[in-house]
């Protein structure tokens, strides 16, 4: 018994201080240093964007086990939802995020239901077939803008157009909110019985079975949440960047960034996608800065580098960094007491 | 009436027969032992009871449902659940979460469930494990994991799949004094075990397979002075060292 | 009719460079369980080292995919040796991000020295020559292309099936530690097939500019169908691969002919995800 108290006196501790994040994040705009200067808040914007939709790919893929290279077709549904409703229909693009987010899921169960049969390098091959499949449709169906895209019109800006112009504050702080939604939602999962459930199909999916999990149950509900929260994320990229092509949303390497990110920063834990997306964005936004002129690649050599080095070195990720240097840390600490 | 009527199952894997026509039946409340040599196919009737096989020919009925076919997480949420001979841990999760999902297939309240996970984790002596990945446990205590994890599923039928196989004997009598305790709580069990004299000890009915039929169904008593029993499996040494071992208990 | 022939001719002529690149590949993952994410820039590598060859000393392509198996024989080997063998026995995914991490590092440094410009080789030997065949034109470039493809496959074949070298390699891929009891170098077995893989895509690569220009991006697109071929053809099976290349040649040329050329991707890949839920093991897979 003392066991659980305990337990629920750590996630007491765990909650609290991702309730002091939250707030240092919402408090961060109104330092000067960041909110005078636009390329710092996008950079934050990206930060909070790029971790939120990480962590939406970690549900299936940290999580569940079911590593996809396919979630940039979910994100592209999101933007192009927004885009057709503020571009071709003029309106809000509220109604067009929510389409979205319910057509994703379902996209997502319609094309993961044959998927999961796949094992292995197979399911993932079959992940980059369907982001190709996407991508070229998307080229040339002329309802969505084919490879032109959509271009945003000017209108007018406040949250019911989801569009600033004046400052970048307005988005930093929708990016907020998507950040708490998505890693709430995760945080809220973790200690719920589907989050358990999750986690034993990923290390185990008959013995799973074998104890009552419905595994491809959960594989599917995991995804199709998944997916709708990438759209979610997908929207706010295209209400940021104020245009939308296939290429931009829907391609293997767009895939390729949120696997990347939750697996640098460590899959399957709360605190990887935010950690790696931590790292990752203001490497990729600053080197971009830096060295993007000179003859263009140099972002992406260093990025190439770092991957490989992360990947091989630690394929637990930076929490598994941060693991090692406390254990090391905790035995040079009781070593020096005895 | 029985809990789990198996009825002349047949379990072909191309041209290999593992299971032909086996019959037998487990009454609500006792413990079967389900013995034979290797390759006797014990292991492939858990795996048509359980789900994982269909099999080829033949019914099963449990509980007063025809569960021949059902998916596994079916017939688990039935009540009929069971451990593996290898062990298959959650490897990457700890002892307790191991066991915690085994609890939720009953629980879906959280505090129930842990409560249920700390009841089984203390009843199969892993609370000093408690915290530790599961991949990380001593064979034994994988094995007793195995066990932890499908108690708190609250089963109807247990069904042990070798659980006392490569322990010590200390380990063996615990496991032994839980299984006892467990048909005290109304617990149904179905063995399979090498180690004859703990099933021997607590079994209420044997059921010996032999290449993959039944040779013999009956009481551990009669088990031990059946012939075919004792060519295809025992052995003459063993049953009279059993029954004269039996006699000194008696005269005790 | 004819155009029907033509346009089926030019697909299997494709197919059988996808066939060499994805027979590489093939042999990649067949015994190491790795998918080698940089195979495309590999490619891509060779393409450049035969066209520099071309326009710094003259040297025709038909000359310098021998340079370039070679070259890229050596890049695989770095690359096992550098890379791939800290991932070996770790979860397959940490393989092909590593992969992928080399293919992004790759293609930028190509695109930072060599610019992302189309590049070209004028006055090639077999540069613009067809032969006419009835009505049908064949031509010559990619024709002796395809004969070498053919060419290198057959020897790889024959190298994994009828030497003792390739019983090795199979030892190997069934079971490394059983292998390694007896007495086979597994870790020189790794080096040597991930290099016989590179060179493989080394030599289709080094063929390829006396009739296609080379630019940094040329190499992604070639990776990703060597991909499906192999994943279509079935884990390691050669033939799979070679069988698989030919019909990813020939309906990329029938989709791209007879309903828009847009359309020949989503048709390959289409065929791909069409083969692999009949089938989730691919064509000669078990």
């Amino acid at each position: 018994m003392a066991g659980n108290s305990l337990d629920f006196k750590n996630s007491k501790i765990k909650d609290f201080c991702w309730l002091g994040l939250v707030a240092f994040l919402a408090l961060l705009p109104l330092v000067p240093a960041v909110a005078a200067d636009s390329f710092r808040l996008h950079v934050m914007i990206l930060i909070l964007l790029f971790a939120s939709m990480s962590q939406a790919w970690n549900i299936i893929g940290g999580y569940c086990g079911q590593v996809s290279f396919g979630h940039s077709v979910f994100f592209g549904i999101g933007a192009y939802g927004a885009g057709l409703a503020v571009v071709t229909y003029g309106g809000t693009p509220w109604p067009g995020i929510a389409i979205g987010m319910i057509l994703a899921a379902i996209v997502a169960i319609i094309i993961s239901y044959p998927c999961f049969k796949l094992s292995g390098h197979y399911f993932a091959i079959a992940t980059f077939a369907i982001v190709e499949i996407f991508n070229r449709i998307f080229l040339v169906w002329d309802w969505v803008g084919g490879a032109l895209g959509l271009d945003y019109p000017i209108i007018g800006e406040g949250l019911g157009n989801l569009m600033w112009h004046q400052s970048k504050v307005g988005y930093y702080y929708s990016a907020l909110v998507i950040f708490i939604i998505i890693f709430g939602t995760v945080r809220w999962l973790e200690g719920h019985r589907f989050g358990y459930y999750m986690r034993a199909v990923r290390e185990g999916q008959e013995t799973a079975e074998s104890l009552g999990v419905n595994s491809s149950a959960v594989k599917l509900t995991a995804m199709a949440l998944s997916a709708s929260m990438a759209a979610m994320c997908g929207a706010f990229f295209v209400q940021y960047n104020l245009r939308v092509d296939p290429p931009m949303v829907m391609s293997l390497d767009m895939s390729m960034k949120f696997v990347l990110i939750t697996i640098l920063g460590g899959a399957g834990t709360l605190l990887g996608p935010l950690l790696g997306a931590s790292v990752l964005i203001p490497l990729q936004e600053y080197t971009r800065a830096l060295w993007g002129g000179l003859g263009g690649g140099v972002d992406l050599i260093i990025f190439g580098a770092l991957i490989i080095l992360m990947v091989v070195k630690q394929p637990d990720g930076m929490i598994g960094i941060l693991r090692d240097v406390s254990k090391w840390a905790s035995t040079k600490r009781s070593r020096k007491e005895i | 009436m029985a809990l789990l009527d198996v009825s002349d199952v047949t379990m072909k894997f191309g041209e290999l027969v593992a299971n032909r026509g086996v019959s037998f039946t487990v009454e609500t409340g006792s413990i079967v032992g389900l013995i034979g040599p290797n390759g006797a196919g014990k292991t492939t009737l858990f795996n048509c009871i359980s789900g994982l096989c269909k099999p080829t020919e033949g019914k099963i009925c449990f509980d007063g449902n025809d569960i021949t076919g059902w998916k596994p997480y079916q017939i688990a949420a039935k009540g009929a659940v069971r451990t593996f001979q290898v062990v298959r841990p959650l490897k990457d999760m700890t002892v307790f979460d191991n066991v915690l999902v085994g609890a939720f297939l009953k629980c879906s309240d959280n505090r129930k469930a842990f409560q249920k996970a700390d009841e089984c984790i203390g009843l199969c002596r892993l609370e000093t494990v408690r915290e530790r990945l599961a991949g990380e446990l001593s064979i034994g205590g994988k094995k007793r994991l195995e066990m932890a994890r499908a108690l708190a599923t609250s089963p109807k039928l247990l069904m042990l799949d070798e659980v006392m196989a490569g322990l010590t004997s200390t380990e063996v009598n615990e496991s032994v004094e839980v299984i006892q305790k467990l048909k005290q709580a109304g617990l149904t069990l179905m063995v399979v075990e090498h180690v004859l004299d703990a099933i021997m000890s607590i079994a209420d009915k044997i059921v010996v397979l032999d290449g993959g039929i039944k040779i013999a169904e009956d009481t551990p008593g009669r088990i031990i002075d059946d012939e075919r029993v004792i060519e295809a499996y025992l052995g003459a040494k063993y049953s009279q060292r059993y029954k004269r071992r039996n006699e000194i208990g008696a005269v005790d | 009719m004819e155009t029907f022939l033509q346009v089926l001719i030019d697909g299997m002529l494709s197919g059988m460079l996808y066939a060499l690149v994805a027979a590489g590949l093939c042999l990649i993952w067949g015994v190491m369980d790795v998918i080698n994410f940089a195979h495309g820039e590999y490619l891509m590598v060779a393409m450049y080292v035969s066209y520099w060859l071309g326009f710094l000393l003259n040297i025709d392509p038909l000359v310098s995919t021998i340079a370039a198996g070679a070259f890229i024989f050596l890049l695989g080997a770095l690359t096992y040796k550098l890379i791939i063998r800290f991932t070996i026995g770790k979860p397959g995914l940490v393989a092909l991000l590593a992969t992928f991490g080399l293919a992004v590092l790759i293609k930028n440094l190509c695109m930072n020295q060599f610019s992302p410009n189309f590049r070209i080789i004028s006055n090639t030997w077999l540069g613009g020559k067809t032969i006419h065949l009835g009505g049908l034109i064949i031509a010559v470039p990619q024709l002796t292309a395809g004969i070498l493809a053919l060419v290198v496959i057959g020897i790889l074949y024959w190298l994994v099936n009828n030497t003792r070298f390739g019983w090795a390699v199979q030892a190997t891929a069934m079971d490394r530690d059983a292998a390694e009891l007896v007495g086979i170098n597994t870790d020189r077995i790794y080096v040597l097939v991930f290099g016989i893989g590179g060179a493989c895509v080394g030599i289709g690569g080094g063929i390829m500019p006396s009739y296609l220009a080379v630019h940094p991006e040329v190499g992604s697109m070639f990776g990703l169908i060597a991909f499906v071929c192999v994943a279509m053809g079935g884990f390691g099976s050669i033939p799979g691969a070679l069988l698989s290349g030919l019909l990813v040649g020939v309906v990329e040329a029938l989709a791209g002919f007879y309903i828009a050329p847009v359309f020949k991707y989503i048709a390959v890949f289409g065929l791909y995800l069409a083969v692999i839920f009949i089938r989730p093991k691919g064509i000669f897979g078990w």
